[in-house]
């Protein structure tokens, strides 16, 4: 690892951890199903939900697979998958 | 490897919080409402753990940790720090602990805080034990739930007494603005977050953050049971304003076995007859809060 002069922490230097490889589970959006109310989004723990013109989308990069999308999905468009690796 | 930029929250992710973490949604929404123009201060906790790492920071306002007992002073330092200079921007200090640094090793300092009025919000998030460390009990771990140093063996039903009464000792403090708030209704938290910061003098606002790991549930529940022990009345959604109560959310209240039942640290209550006092001492506290603010809702 390089490290940086003085040991100095860079503000929000976590965006380059790929904590999506530790899902178990993957959220899958049916955006057919999606009315884009949001909710997804604003319980998202780790701030992975976007809501694009056609729907939720899920930022995998990020998604820890907590599922809380899921379960809080109003009109049931989110399903789950055994994520493989 | 590419780093995700397009996430618009000052709260980062690739954070290191256990997946369905509470104190996460929390601090995104809190963090939301304040904006960039603000220094956080924590006391050590899971979120000080979770947010910073050597070179993982999740922080994109201004953010300090010292130590375990002392991030109100800290906070009281850093806003005096910013007066000396005229604080010309009206930056706002907001402090974010857990209930080890809040309830019990900080709070001694928290008082000074409270006692010399000083312009500082202090929010908590309760997961109610040391979840960080391995789930010992708080001051802040309610009656009857086990944790690793409220254990339940033999006749032991785990913790042996109730939880304390941080509202009480806030507003004890006429701390001109109290409150509590939960993840379940984030825009009623957001607007407390608002009220607390343009308040002059300090804000206390307590918020119940559930805690998959220590708690024993599915991640995924993790808002539906922060509104269980809302519609239980466990956890009441009050308000106060210079000691006096100005809000306090309605509930239609369901039996507190809906909140229990789904959590591992208290699944022994319905494993031996003998425990059923506990279960009832708790009904009794749920009861007693929504008999206290008036929380049910008129049936008609």
């Amino acid at each position: 690892m390089d490290l940086p002069l003085g040991g100095v922490c860079k503000a929000g230097e976590s965006r380059k951890l790929e904590t999506g490889k530790w899902r178990s589970f993957r959220p899958v959006v049916d955006k057919a199903k999606c009315i884009k109310c949001g909710r997804c989004a604003e319980f998202c723990p780790d701030s992975c939900m976007e809501i694009k013109e056609d729907g939720a989308e899920v930022n995998l990069y990020y998604c820890k697979g907590c599922l809380i999308c899921m379960r809080e999905c109003p009109v049931d468009a989110i399903t789950k998958e055994v994520e493989e690796k | 490897m590419t780093i995700q930029t397009e996430v618009k929250e000052l709260h980062a992710p690739g954070h290191r919080a256990c997946p369905g973490c509470g104190c996460a949604i929390a601090v995104k929404l809190i963090l939301r409402e304040t904006g960039p123009n603000t220094i956080v201060v924590s006391p050590t906790g899971c979120l000080e753990t979770f947010t910073s790492p050597f070179r993982g920071s999740s922080w994109e306002v201004p953010w300090i940790h010292s130590l375990f007992e002392n991030a109100p002073a800290i906070a009281t330092g850093v806003l005096a720090g910013l007066n000396s200079k005229g604080n010309v921007d009206g930056t706002k200090v907001v402090a974010i602990g857990g209930d080890g640094g809040t309830y019990d090793i900080g709070m001694g300092a928290l008082s000074g805080m409270f006692e010399r009025k000083d312009d500082i919000l202090y929010i908590c998030y309760d997961n109610e034990a040391y979840m960080n460390t391995g789930i010992q009990g708080s001051s802040a771990t309610p009656l009857g739930a086990g944790t690793t140093t409220t254990p339940v063996v033999g006749d032991s039903f785990g913790k042996m007494v109730s939880k304390k009464d941080l509202l009480a000792i806030a507003l004890a403090h006429d701390v001109p603005y109290v409150g509590t708030a939960s993840i379940a209704n984030p825009a009623d938290l957001k607007k407390k977050v608002r009220k607390g910061m343009d308040n002059p003098g300090p804000a206390f606002i307590l918020m119940l953050s559930p805690c998959n790991l220590g708690w024993g549930f599915e991640p995924e529940d993790t808002v539906e049971l922060a509104r269980k022990a809302i519609s239980t009345g466990l956890f009441p959604i009050v308000e106060f304003e210079n000691g006096r109560l100005v809000s306090a959310q309605k509930i239609k209240p369901v039996p507190v076995e809906e909140y229990l039942k789904p959590q591992k640290r208290y699944q022994h209550l319905y494993k031996k007859e003998n425990f059923n006092e506990v279960l009832k001492a708790i009904q009794e506290k749920a009861d007693r809060n929504i008999e206290k603010y008036d929380l049910a809702k008129d049936r008609n």
